[in-house]
C-alpha cells in the first residue's frame, strides 16, 4: 500500500493494542480484523494489511492470543484469533499506561503559563 | 513454548491459510464492487504487500531466527560445495597445507619459547649470568663468566635474594662393574640445584647434605631413561651400588621422566662435593641457577650479588703469594636474566623467521582462494541479483557468502590438524638439536585453539573480498546483462588483479630470503674449517679417571699405546689425540699469553684458546703445518717447554708464520718461557660462521706452568682423531673398541662420531632455516604461478566474445596472445616492484642469519625477479594460447 504522507507512523505497541482491543470485543479472523480496525479508526491510521500477520504471530507466541480453526464470512476455512486471559491483562495494563502518557502530553501542550 | 516449537509446522500452516483467506475475501469484495477478477486480484495483492516477505517475517516470530536460518544456510552451503568438487578440493587442500604448516610451527614456538621450562613457577628461576669484560675470551658472549665453586659458597651463604641457588656442569662418567663398561652423560650438581628446580624424585630421594660433603658417603642418582635402559625400571634399584669412575656409589634416587637440569639431558646425577676448606678462587666452569624470593626483582638480585663479589675475593685465595683482588681487573658484574631467556637464547631468531615465512605462505594461499571465490561469486551473480531484487538484505547475502568461506575455512582447519601432526614429526626429526624440549613438542589444546582461530580468520579474510565486491553492489547489478553486449566491467577484474599483485610481492620476498639463505649456506661451506676430508676422520673420547690410573705419565703412556694399537688396524692412515677437536663444544682452557719483547701497557695480554695435543694429531685432522714442525713423542715425555701456535696468532704478533719460529711466549711473569716450534693453520673450532680464535697448542703431557712445585699436567680425557677410509662403519668402530680394550679393559668409547657429523651439527641451525625457507619459497612460487594462470585463464574465458570479434575484424593471433601475456606481466612487474622494496626492508630482520653475503646482494635481487617474471610469462602464455585458438564464427554465434 503506498504511503500516505498525511499518516504518521504508529508508535511501537500501538498495533498490538488495537488488535487486542478489537479481539476483546469479538474473536475474528484476519481479514475481518483488518476491516474492523480500518473502519473504526475511520481510516485515520495507516495500517498496512500485511503488517497485521507478523504482529498476530508475535502475539500468538507471547501467549496473548490463541488461534483455532474456524470459518470465514464467506464460509471458507480459516483461522480465528481470540484473546487469552494473559492478553487481557496485558491490554488493560498497556492501555492505562498509554492513556496516562497521552494525558501528560496533552497537559503540556495545553499549558498556558 | 518449547512445545510450540514442535508444532511449528502447524503454525506455519495456520499462517498460510489465514493469509490466503484474507486475500480471497478481499478479492471477492472488490469483485462485488464491480471490478473485474483480474484487476481485483491485482489490486488485492498490491494492497496486501509482498506475500512471501510477510509470510517470512511472520514465521520469524516463531524462530530463533538467527540460528534457524543459519542452519538452513549451512545445509545449503554444504550442498553447494559438494556440487563443485574440483573447487572445493583445491581450496581445502590449499587451506589444509597453509594452516597445517602454521599450526606445526606454532606448536614448536609454543613449546620452545612460551613454556621452555617444565619446573614449577619457572618465572622465578634465573640464570646467574656474570659479565666479566676484563676476562677476555674466558667470558664468552653466550654463557658469560661461569662460576667457580668458591663463588657458589660465598653467594649461597650470603645472598638475600634467593630462596635457593646452586651450580652445575655436565661431564662424562665411566660406569664399570656392569656387563659392559659404559661412558654415560653425567651432570654434577651442587647442593641447592634440586631444591631450586623443585622436582621431587620419582623414587628414592635427593642427595642429602652429608652426601654433598666430599668426605661423606658416596651417592648417585639416575635419570628415568637410564633407569629404564640399564635397570629395566627395577624398583629395587635404590640402595644398590654401582661403580662410577672407579668409585663405588650408592643409588639413592631416580628422577622422573623428562627431567633435565635446565637444558641438558643426563644419565647420572652426581653430587659436586664442594670442599669448603680447600677451595680456591679459580676454576670457572659451572653454570649457576637460582630461585628468586617472592617479590624480589632481577635488578635487586644483581645488586645483591655484585656486593658479594668483593666478599668472595676477601674470603678465598688462589694460594700463598697470590693476590685475591687481582680479579678486580675482570670487573665481574652480575647480569642475571630469567632462565627461560637463557634457554631460548639464539634459537628465537630462527623460529620467528620460520613463523613469518609460513605466515606469508598462508597469506598467499588465502589470496589464491579469494580469487577462486571471486570467480565463483561471479558465476552466481545472476542468482544474487535476483535475490537482492526480491528483497534479500545486504547483510543476508553477505552472511551467506561469509558462511561459505568460514565453512571452507573450518573444514580446511580440520584437515590441517592432520597435516600439522605429520609436519611436526618431520620437523622434530630434522630440527636443530639445541631446540629445548624438542621431543616434547606435540599438538596440545593451545595448538588446536590456534588452528581453530586461524581457520575462522582465514575464512573471514578470503570471504570478505567477494562479499565486499558483490553484496554491497547487489541492487544496481544489471540483471539483463549477458555477455552478448558487454564484457566484464573493469571494477571486477581490479580486485583479482590486486590479489595477484599482492601474491607476487609476497612470493618475491620469500624467494629472495630463500636464495639468500642458499648463498649463505654455500658461503659457509666454502670456509676452510682447518681440517680436511671430515667424512674420513673418526673421533671418539676416552676418559681415564684419576681413581683408575692416578699417575700422569702412565695415563699418557696408556693413551700412547692405544694410539699405537689403533694405528695397526688395517685401513688406518694416521692417528692422533687431543684435549678437544673442532666443533665439539668443548674449550679445554683459555689464558693470557704474552709475547717476549712485547709490552702490554696498562692491561694484561689478551686471552687465547689453549689445546693440548699429541704428536700426529694435526696430521690426522689434516690441519696444515704452515711453518716449523709438529711435536714429537720425545718433546712430550721429555717435558720440553715448547708450544705450537695458530697462524692468526703468529701473524698478529710477528707479522708472518715463519717469523714465529724460535720466539718465546709465556702466560705471565713467573711462568716459564715456551718456545714456538711450529705454526698451524687457523681452525674454526666454534663453527665456520665464527672467527677462528688465536690458539696456543701445548703437548698433551707437560710441566705445569702454574704450580711452584714441579708437577706434571696431563689430559685425563682426550678425543682421538683417526684418519681412515673406513671411518663411520660399524665394524671399524668395533675394531677400535677392541684395540682400546686390549690396552685397558675398563675404558669405554664415548661420543663416537666422524668429524663430518660434528661439522654438520655446527651448521644445523643454518641448514634448518634454509630447508624451511626453501620449502616456503617453493610453495609460494607454485601458488603464484597457479594464481596467475587462474586469472589469465578466467580473463580469456570471459572475453571470448571480444576475442572472436577482434579476430573477425582481422586481428593477428599472436597479438591477441600477447595482449593477455602483457596484462599478466604488468601485474607481475607491479608485484615485483613492491616485493623488492618489501624484501630489502624485511631482510634486515634476518641479517643475523646471513653469512658472507650482503642482505642487498645484487645477484640475488636480479635473478629472483627474472625467474619470477619467466614463471609468470609461462603461466600466462598457456591460457593466452587458448585465446588464439578461438574460432570467431562459433563465438559470435553463441548466445
Amino acid at each position: 500500500m503506498p504511503r500516505n504522507p498525511e499518516h504518521r507512523d504508529l508508535f511501537p505497541g500501538a498495533l498490538e493494542l488495537m488488535i487486542l482491543q478489537s479481539l476483546r470485543r469479538k474473536p475474528m479472523h484476519g481479514y475481518a480484523l483488518v476491516k474492523h480496525i480500518k473502519q473504526t479508526s475511520e481510516d485515520l491510521l495507516p495500517i498496512e494489511e500485511g503488517s497485521l500477520y507478523p504482529a498476530l504471530q508475535r502475539m500468538l507466541r507471547e501467549g496473548w492470543l490463541e488461534s483455532e480453526t474456524g470459518v470465514s464470512a464467506k464460509g471458507r476455512p480459516t483461522r480465528i484469533y481470540r484473546l487469552t486471559a494473559a492478553g487481557l491483562k496485558h491490554l488493560e495494563r498497556e492501555t492505562a499506561s498509554m492513556q496516562r502518557m497521552f494525558a501528560g502530553i496533552n497537559r503540556v501542550l495545553t499549558a498556558t503559563g | 513454548m518449547i512445545l510450540d516449537r514442535l508444532f511449528t509446522r502447524r503454525r506455519y500452516n495456520d499462517l498460510s491459510v489465514s493469509i490466503q483467506e484474507h486475500l480471497s475475501e478481499r478479492i471477492d469484495e472488490l469483485i462485488e464492487d464491480g471490478i473485474s477478477p483480474e484487476e481485483a486480484a491485482h489490486r488485492a495483492h498490491r494492497e496486501f504487500g509482498n506475500v512471501a516477505l510477510i509470510e517470512e517475517r511472520s514465521r520469524e516470530a516463531w524462530q530463533w531466527q538467527f540460528l534457524e536460518s543459519l542452519f538452513a544456510d549451512l545445509k545449503l552451503t554444504l550442498r553447494r560445495l559438494g556440487r563443485s568438487p574440483g573447487f572445493t578440493v583445491t581450496v581445502l587442500l590449499t587451506l589444509a597445507i597453509g594452516i597445517g604448516a602454521n599450526t606445526a610451527v606454532f606448536s614448536i614456538i609454543n613449546r620452545v619459547m612460551l613454556e621452555p621450562l617444565p619446573y614449577p613457577q619457572s618465572n622465578q628461576l634465573v640464570s646467574l649470568f656474570l659479565n666479566a669484560p676484563g676476562a677476555g675470551g674466558l667470558a664468552s658472549f653466550r654463557t658469560g663468566l661461569q662460576l667457580s665453586k668458591s663463588m657458589y659458597v660465598t653467594f649461597s651463604d650470603h645472598n638475600q635474594s634467593f630462596q635457593s641457588m646452586g651450580i652445575w656442569f655436565s661431564q662424562r662418567a665411566n660406569v664399570t662393574g656392569v656387563a659392559r663398561p659404559e661412558e654415560v652423560r653425567s651432570t654434577i650438581v651442587s647442593d641447592g640445584i634440586l631444591q631450586t628446580l623443585e622436582i621431587p624424585a620419582l623414587r628414592g630421594r635427593w642427595f642429602s647434605q652429608a652426601e654433598q660433603d666430599p668426605r661423606g658417603p658416596k651417592a648417585v642418582m639416575l635419570s628415568y631413561g637410564y633407569w629404564q635402559r640399564r635397570f629395566g625400571g627395577d624398583p629395587s634399584v635404590i640402595g644398590r651400588t654401582i661403580q662410577v669412575d672407579a668409585q663405588p656409589r650408592e643409588i639413592v634416587g631416580v628422577m622422573p621422566r623428562g627431567f633435565r637440569v635446565v637444558d641438558e639431558d643426563f644419565d647420572l646425577l652426581l653430587p659436586m662435593g664442594v670442599d669448603r676448606t680447600h677451595e680456591i678462587l679459580a676454576g670457572f666452569g659451572a653454570n649457576g641457577i637460582a630461585r628468586l624470593k617472592p617479590g624480589v626483582s632481577i635488578a635487586q638480585a644483581d645488586a645483591d650479588v655484585s656486593r658479594l663479589v668483593n666478599v668472595w675475593m676477601n674470603s678465598w685465595s688462589n694460594g700463598p703469594g697470590t693476590n685475591s683482588h687481582w680479579y678486580e681487573i675482570w670487573r665481574i658484574t652480575p647480569a642475571f636474566h630469567s632462565l627461560k631467556q637463557h634457554v631460548i637464547g639464539n634459537v628465537s631468531s630462527v623460529l620467528w623467521v620460520v613463523m613469518a615465512t609460513v605466515g606469508l605462505v598462508l597469506l598467499i594461499a588465502c589470496a589464491n582462494i579469494a580469487n577462486l571465490l571471486l570467480v565463483r561469486a561471479d558465476s552466481r551473480q545472476h542468482e544474487l541479483s535476483i535475490r537482492a531484487a526480491l528483497g534479500a538484505g545486504r547483510t543476508r547475502l553477505a552472511r551467506e557468502l561469509l558462511l561459505e568461506s568460514v565453512t571452507l575455512g573450518l573444514i580446511g582447519g580440520l584437515l590441517a590438524i592432520g597435516i600439522a601432526y605429520a609436519g611436526l614429526r618431520v620437523l622434530v626429526a630434522v630440527g636443530p638439536a639445541n631446540l629445548p624440549r624438542l621431543t616434547e613438542i606435540s599438538l596440545d589444546a593451545r595448538s588446536l585453539g590456534f588452528t581453530f582461530l586461524l581457520s575462522v580468520l582465514s575464512g573471514l579474510f578470503f570471504g570478505a573480498i567477494p562479499v565486499w565486491r558483490y553484496a554491497r553492489a547487489a541492487a544496481p547489478l544489471m540483471l539483463g546483462a549477458t555477455s552478448r553486449t558487454a564484457t566484464a566491467g573493469r571494477a571486477r577484474h581490479r580486485s583479482r588483479n590486486v590479489l595477484v599483485v599482492a601474491q607476487t610481492a609476497m612470493a618475491l620476498v620469500l624467494l629472495v630470503s630463500a636464495v639468500l639463505m642458499i648463498r649463505t649456506f654455500a658461503a659457509l661451506r666454502q670456509v676452510e674449517p682447518g681440517f680436511s676430508d671430515p667424512a674420513h676422520i673418526q673421533t671418539f673420547r676416552i676418559a681415564i679417571p684419576e681413581s683408575l690410573i692416578p699417575d700422569p705419565v702412565i695415563v699418557t703412556r696408556t693413551q700412547n699405546n692405544i694410539a699405537d694399537r689403533i694405528a695397526a688396524i688395517p685401513g688406518v692412515t694416521s692417528v692422533g689425540f687431543a684435549s678437544s677437536v673442532p666443533m665439539d663444544n668443548n674449550d679445554p682452557n683459555w689464558d693470557q699469553m704474552g709475547v717476549e719483547g712485547k709490552i702490554y701497557p696498562g692491561e694484561n695480554p689478551p686471552l687465547r684458546l689453549f689445546n693440548y695435543v699429541a704428536p700426529g694429531y694435526f696430521h690426522s685432522m689434516g690441519t696444515r703445518v704452515v711453518a716449523g714442525r709438529d711435536f714429537t713423542w720425545d718433546d712430550l715425555y721429555g717435558l720440553h717447554q715448547m708450544v705450537i701456535v695458530s697462524e692468526g696468532f703468529a701473524r698478529d704478533n710477528w707479522g708472518s708464520a715463519a717469523a714465529a719460529i724460535g720466539k718465546r711466549i709465556r702466560q705471565f711473569t713467573g711462568t716459564p718461557w715456551q718456545e714456538v716450534v711450529g705454526v698451524v693453520e687457523d681452525v674454526h673450532v666454534h663453527g665456520v660462521d665464527d672467527k677462528a680464535p688465536q690458539t696456543v697448542y701445548w703437548t698433551a703431557m707437560l710441566k705445569s706452568p702454574y704450580s711452584r712445585t714441579p708437577r706434571i699436567d696431563y689430559q685425563s680425557a682426550v678425543t682421538f682423531a683417526i684418519r681412515s677410509g673406513r671411518a663411520g662403519t660399524q665394524d671399524f668402530i668395533d675394531q677400535l673398541q677392541k684395540a682400546v680394550w686390549s690396552v685397558n679393559s675398563e675404558l669405554p668409547l664415548a661420543s663416537v662420531q666422524t668429524m663430518q657429523d660434528l661439522y654438520d651439527e655446527s651448521l644445523a641451525r643454518t641448514s634448518f632455516t634454509l630447508v624451511m625457507l626453501a620449502i616456503a619459497g617453493f610453495m609460494a612460487l607454485a601458488l603464484s604461478i597457479i594464481g596467475i594462470y587462474g586469472v589469465i585463464s578466467y580473463a580469456v574465458s570471459q572475453r571470448t566474445r571480444e576475442i572472436g570479434i577482434r579476430l573477425a575484424l582481422g586481428a593477428q593471433k599472436n597479438t591477441l596472445s600477447w595482449m593477455f601475456v602483457r596484462s599478466a606481466l604488468v601485474m607481475t612487474a607491479a608485484g615485483m616492484a613492491i616485493g623488492l622494496v618489501a624484501a630489502s626492508l624485511l631482510i634486515q630482520l634476518m641479517r643475523t642469519l646471513l653469512f658472507g653475503i650482503s642482505p642487498l646482494d645484487p645477484v640475488t635481487y636480479i635473478t629472483v625477479p627474472l625467474v619470477l617474471g619467466l614463471a609468470a610469462s609461462l603461466a600466462s602464455y598457456l591460457p593466452a594460447r587458448r585465446a588464439a585458438a578461438v574460432n570467431p564464427v562459433e563465438t559470435l554465434r553463441w548466445e
